[in-house]
């Protein structure tokens, strides 16, 4: 551990200021063509989710975090140590790993206590202190079972026992639900979700399921093509999103283009109108189920954004139907089966589409 | 899948036309013959009557305790080595990697001979190294025991190192990486995850090491010579048995043949179920 110089010798341990504490990282990696380039900063006590598409870099952010993947350039501070020279052994971090990687000779206790043990702890103390972390995880009863022998929520509470025994000041979860059925993941995201509200110091967690990363984090940091496109409070994200990635995934349709007091010209073509008063560059955005559609064009009604579309597809969501349309405005659209068999809607139809202005949401890009 | 619409006759009902072709039956047929003949020989031809004198002698014995012996040693010493060169090859990426796999692998069809030839250039007496070695510590290794050892594992460590390289490159290797973010260095890594992990490869590779270590006979021969009591292990007791005493060749012949049968059975469920 370096010694920060501008630390007070009488508080050992404590940090000057809240800039020194917690992660304060700056991600270069370069892979091939691929180029990672982001910003991470977070305190302690925060969960932030890495949200993102598959190949969007996310893994290797956490690879690098975690020194198992070397920088090209840039910075990583934890609690105000730089930690670009040191070794992955050395570092204060705990992983969890997509698979959670449990070591498969070996019990879940004593899966535990491997990390205390390589830190230079006694084998009885090591396993004591797992014995503690298992309890903690109400797995007690579990800690002599391989790994084979344990369910998939159980094995992730086994890693997160591993990861967190080792005391980090930073912990990172690689999609840490992927790995679960839909019913136990309900189950094992609400004690997960625990268990990190818990945690004292920074945790960073890999996704790219957008519900497991608004329940968990209190922060998300949205990264596309190795950069960081937005970032913020969950709700903040779904209600402003910023690229259609994001738009795509809490389930709205966003449009780029340039505000002239109730009107939003899109970058795409037509104009869409809207309740909120904005100037210059601007989102737009309304969910699927505001859009209203038609075999004829809609008149006198209070729509007054309205589009000539066909249809390019069909999908079924529960007992809605999902239309993709193509034509003036690319949009997405929910209605009910009973609907969607009346407008006769099938691939190629031709159809109106239109949304209220109140149904839509501008804000300035 | 079966329809049902047929009931078949037998268990397995065959398709018709679809026998085995007489001109790949009869090669492997042939095939198999030579292959079984000569075990058979073996059996038909023992001396059963006289067996029993023939093992207890105590040529026999002391030819078969050094065999043993010394084979155990070759192994012991290959795992030594071999394993941490398996994982070299396997885990870590430096210049000429390919070449150095190339050469690991030479002895695997290098004939014995030339490596007992190679052998005695390097480490005999005015060897490129054994000279030092009888310089300084006044250690020959020629015509020892310990020359026997090492024959053996210049022959049999090959087999190791590519069994145990293998079984770590389908290892995954993410298990040491986790080692490694709970605090492990490189070493305790390998030594607490992927050794275990990896312990049916060892073992497997051990074994056909050591089978090759008890039937090595070229190299021993040309490095260690053959002394009774000191290098003369089993192969090289056959064959000299072969010439004034046939009878004490086939015996010993049975005994490597009952070796060789009980490692077959010991590593049947790695070799035998394969499909």
């Amino acid at each position: 551990m370096t010694i920060m110089p501008e630390e007070p010798a009488k508080t050992p341990g404590t940090p000057p200021g809240s800039a020194a504490e917690g992660l304060d990282a700056h991600l270069v990696v370069d892979r091939g063509t691929f180029r990672l380039d982001i910003e991470l900063t977070a305190a302690p006590g925060d969960v932030v989710a890495l949200l993102g598409p598959n190949g969007a870099g996310k893994t290797t952010a956490l690879r690098a975090l975690a020194g198992l993947a070397p920088l090209t350039s840039g910075r990583l501070r934890l609690d105000g140590t730089d930690l670009r020279r040191t070794p992955p052994e050395s570092r204060p971090v705990g992983v969890v790993f997509q698979d959670y990687l449990l070591f498969p000779h070996l019990t879940a206790l004593d899966n535990v206590a491997f990390g205390p043990r390589c830190r230079g702890e006694g084998k009885a103390a090591a396993r004591a202190r797992a014995a503690e972390w298992l309890e903690r995880m109400a797995l007690t009863e579990h800690a002599g079972a391989k790994p084979r022998h344990l369910s998939g929520g159980q094995a992730q509470r086994v890693a997160l026992a591993r990861a967190l025994a080792t005391h980090p000041r930073l912990l990172l979860l690689d999609e840490p639900l992927a790995a679960l059925d839909a019913r136990t993941r309900l189950d094992v995201r609400a004690q997960l979700r625990r268990h990190l509200a818990a945690f004292e110091a920074v945790a960073v967690l890999v996704t790219h399921d957008p519900l497991d990363a608004m329940v968990l984090a209190d922060r998300l940091v949205v990264v596309e093509h190795g950069r960081v496109v937005q970032e913020g409070t969950p709700s903040d994200i779904a209600r402003h999103p910023r690229t259609e990635y994001i738009a795509q995934l809490v389930g709205l349709n966003l449009y780029r283009g340039r505000a002239e007091g109730h009107t939003v010209r899109l970058d795409a073509g037509p104009a869409v109108s809207t309740t909120e008063h904005l100037r210059g560059p601007a989102f737009v955005a309304f969910p699927p189920g505001a859009v209203t559609l038609h075999r004829d064009r809609p008149t006198g009604s209070s729509a007054r954004n309205v589009w000539h579309c066909a249809v390019a597809g069909l999908e079924t969501h529960g007992d809605q139907i999902r239309a993709e349309l193509t034509g003036e405005l690319s949009l997405a659209a929910d209605l009910t089966t009973v609907a969607a068999a009346e407008l006769d809607l099938h691939p190629g139809a031709p159809v109106w589409a239109a949304v209220k202005a109140a149904q839509t949401h501008a804000y300035p890009a | 899948m079966t329809t049902g619409r047929e009931p078949p006759r037998t268990a397995r009902p065959r398709p018709p036309g679809r026998g085995v072709p007489l001109a790949l039956l009869v090669p492997a047929l042939l095939g198999l013959a030579f292959l079984l003949v000569p075990l058979l020989a073996l059996l038909l031809r023992a001396p059963w009557r006289s067996l029993p004198e023939q093992l207890t002698s105590p040529a026999v014995w002391e030819a078969l305790r050094l065999s043993l012996l010394c084979a155990t040693m070759a192994t012991a010493l290959s795992l030594v080595v071999g394993v941490p060169l398996a994982w070299l090859l396997a885990r870590t990426d430096f210049p000429g990697r390919g070449l150095v796999r190339a050469l690991v692998t030479l002895p695997l069809v290098l004939p014995p001979v030339v490596g007992g030839v190679a052998l005695l250039l390097a480490l005999g007496r005015n060897g490129v190294v054994g000279q030092w070695l009888d310089a300084w510590f006044g250690i020959t290794l020629p015509f020892t025991t310990a020359g026997v050892v090492l024959a053996e594992t210049f022959v049999a460590m090959p087999f190791l190192v590519i069994s145990v390289e293998g079984t770590l490159r389908a290892a995954d290797p993410r298990y040491e990486e986790a080692a490694t973010t709970l605090g492990a260095s490189r070493f305790t890594a390998f030594r607490r995850v992927t050794l275990p992990l990896i312990a049916p490869g060892i073992a497997a590779g051990a074994v056909l090491a050591w089978a090759r270590a008890l039937g090595e006979f070229g190299a021993t021969i040309t490095f260690a010579g053959n002394f009774p009591g000191r290098t003369q292990t089993m192969p090289l007791a056959v064959y000299l048995a072969l010439q004034n005493d046939p009878a004490a060749a086939i015996a010993l012949s049975l005994v490597l043949l009952a070796v060789s049968i009980a490692v077959l059975a010991g590593l049947r469920d790695r070799w035998m179920r394969t499909v």
